[in-house]
């Protein structure tokens, strides 16, 4: 599974503001510790505050802060405001959808999306955090920023 | 179930809770609890847990958790050998807590009492399993660290 670059920026912003939920960051800030363009994290940032997961404050020492419930926010919440995940994004027929090969085919990706669903929506931030805290820090390697679609 | 004694619950529970074995007395007030939560009384069923966790405390493990006099929460769970072709782990069954009083760390005192009786009989890993739509169960045992095992649960309709 590959998610968007605005989603992974998302996910990035809200863990790393989550993880300090006191603490006002800046965009450039946390784009600089996950190698993100800034300019698409400060636009990704803004959805996320009309979506009311940040909030931000403007002026001196202005930046973000996380303003939602980390046991109750789930990776799904975050994810679906920037693309859709699992049957319901199937949305649009397809063609062969009318054939029994085409319903036997849609069968097994509603199977596929259904876990992917179940499991996104069953990581809460905070537990998403204490996973990130169990994880190893990769080797140090040389870091380049992604580029904005 | 001599070799089982109810003890403290962690720091981190509210006060005056512990958590030890289920006694028969018990079984009324997990049956009701469960009920209230699934919508379906299965005094059979917890009685035939009971009876097993009796029989056995080293492999069958059925707790409860008590602040005060109340029955607060509860959970089950066995070791199991080699089914599925997975050597030794334990597995859970069933948690629930009272509505009223979650969000204060009984479930996690639970959970961690369980795994505790499971390294005791020398197990290092547990299972269990949940219905994709529980989100709030799937939620509670992903907060505890339990990721997708390599096991996957196919089912048939034996109707078709």
């Amino acid at each position: 599974m590959k998610l968007q670059i605005a989603t992974r920026h998302a996910l990035f912003a809200i863990l790393e503001l989550a993880s300090q939920p006191d603490r006002q960051m800046s965009a450039a800030e946390i784009a600089d510790k996950y190698a993100l363009s800034p300019n698409h994290l400060a636009k990704v940032l803004r959805t996320l505050g009309r979506a009311g997961m940040v909030e931000a404050s403007r002026g001196v020492g202005g930046g973000y802060r996380f303003c939602g419930n980390a046991k109750r926010m789930n990776l799904l919440d975050i994810i679906a405001i920037f693309e859709p995940i699992g049957p319901n994004a199937a949305g649009a027929r397809e063609a062969g959808d009318d054939t029994r090969e085409g319903q036997a085919l849609r069968q097994v990706l509603n199977e596929i999306e259904d876990s992917t669903r179940a499991t996104l929506s069953s990581i809460t931030v905070d537990t998403m955090l204490k996973l990130v805290r169990r994880t190893p820090a990769p080797d140090a390697a040389p870091r380049k920023a992604a580029s904005a679609r | 179930m001599p070799r089982q004694k109810a003890v403290p619950a962690a720091p981190s529970l509210i006060e005056h809770v512990t958590i030890g074995p289920v006694a028969a007395d018990d079984l009324a007030h997990v049956t009701k609890l469960d009920a209230r939560i699934t919508g379906t009384a299965k005094p059979d069923y917890w009685n035939r847990l009971f009876e097993a966790a009796r029989a056995d405390p080293r492999t069958q493990v059925f707790l409860v958790a008590r602040r005060e006099a109340r029955l607060i929460g509860f959970i089950v769970g066995e070791i199991r050998a080699w089914e599925f072709g997975s050597a030794p782990c334990g597995w859970i069954f069933a948690i629930a807590v009272e509505p009223d009083i979650r969000l204060k760390s009984i479930g996690s005192g639970l959970f961690e009492a369980v795994c505790s009786r499971f390294r005791d009989a020398g197990v290092t890993r547990v299972r269990t399993m949940i219905a994709r739509e529980s989100q709030l169960i799937l939620s509670f045992f992903r907060s505890q660290g339990m990721m997708a095992g390599p096991f996957v649960e196919l089912e048939k309709d034996l109707d078709e």
